[in-house]
């Protein structure tokens, strides 16, 4: 069983390396306030780096990321709320640029479409429950005992 | 009768769906700019050739103008030049030239050796300027009505093409509605 243990291994040295924070955050140095530095990370954290596009401001490396990154620091040092810097971020690069866009008129298809993909499958499945149980049985192809 | 058409009309549905999501001539990159309608955000900064003197769009207000955004880095704003001389020759409005990411020196060899078509190039030495503009990358042009709004923004490199169909006929009718 040698094998199978090399193999656990490399998946957990895998998980291990998953795990290990990769991110771009603290090239300016931490933020004094460790309250004002944990805003700063779940701000960064929520802001597509439009670059990369898949990526937020926080873990990508690109110059924009890192100009991003420190115009949020800049507001949030001269005391600026949240709500205000997501605003500037929205007013110059769109909806687009939050992961966690704001739930309004254009955003609706985006926050509803689980919900209608649950229903869409809820609705399948009633089907074929519903169709099923109105066969007869001797028209079941009777594939064994389930 | 739903059983047969169901399928069929899935089928439609996914084929529109591709058509719009696999259209090659669709970058999806590019995004819609929510600037569209709004004051041009103010550009304060100095001219690439020379930092003393001042580089101001508020210098420009009342005319239609164009920001075009550009770094010698930008291998697609290296295609778009030839282009930009172009249109510079007409003089049908002034090009503001924006300096992003770059470094001073290099924009000015790059001026120097390949011609220059902006009527003023600001430096953005910090990319505060950029980052106003909501720009993400380069090259990106900007058309800014007399009334100091932009009306549109073109994400790629510019071509004689693009400036006939999406840009004359918007600066004909800016200048329209604004005389």
């Amino acid at each position: 069983m040698t094998i199978r243990r090399v193999f656990v291994l490399m998946g957990l040295a895998l998980c291990l390396l998953g795990g290990v924070p990769t991110h771009a955050l603290d090239a300016n140095g931490q933020l004094e306030d460790p309250a004002l530095q944990a805003r700063f990370e779940r701000i960064a954290k929520d802001l597509r780096c439009l670059v990369c596009q898949n990526e937020s401001i926080a873990d990508s490396n690109v110059e924009l990321a890192s100009d991003l990154r420190r115009q949020v620091r800049d507001m949030l040092v001269a005391g600026k709320s949240d709500d205000a810097i997501f605003d500037f971020m929205t007013d110059r690069y769109g909806d687009f640029v939050r992961f966690n866009p704001p739930l309004k008129g254009k955003t609706l298809l985006i926050w509803g479409a689980p919900f209608i993909v649950l229903l869409l499958g809820v609705g399948i499945v009633f089907r074929i429950v519903r169709g099923r149980s109105r066969m007869p049985l001797d028209d079941e192809p009777s594939p064994g005992p389930l | 009768m739903w059983k047969f058409l169901l399928p069929f009309v899935a089928f439609i549905a996914l084929a529109v769906l591709f058509a719009f999501g696999l259209n090659p001539k669709r970058d999806i990159h590019a995004l819609p700019s929510p600037l569209i309608g709004k004051p041009a955000p103010s550009i304060a900064l100095t001219d690439v050739m020379d930092s003393s003197r001042p580089v101001t769009n508020a210098a420009f207000k009342g005319q239609v103008y164009i920001v075009n955004v550009w770094g010698t880095w930008c291998e697609a704003c290296r295609q778009e030049h030839e282009a930009l001389l172009a249109i510079a020759q007409q003089r049908v409005v002034p090009i503001i030239g924006l300096v992003y990411m770059d470094e001073r020196d290099k924009a000015k060899q790059w001026l120097e050796q390949l011609g220059n078509p902006y009527t003023a190039v600001a430096f953005d030495t910090d990319g505060r300027t950029a980052i106003d503009w909501g720009v993400y990358g380069a090259p990106e042009t900007f058309l800014v009505d007399s009334g100091g709004r932009i009306i549109y923004k073109f994400i790629s490199p510019m071509t004689a093409e693009v400036w006939q169909h999406e840009f004359l006929p918007r600066i004909a009718a800016a200048r329209g509605a604004g005389a």
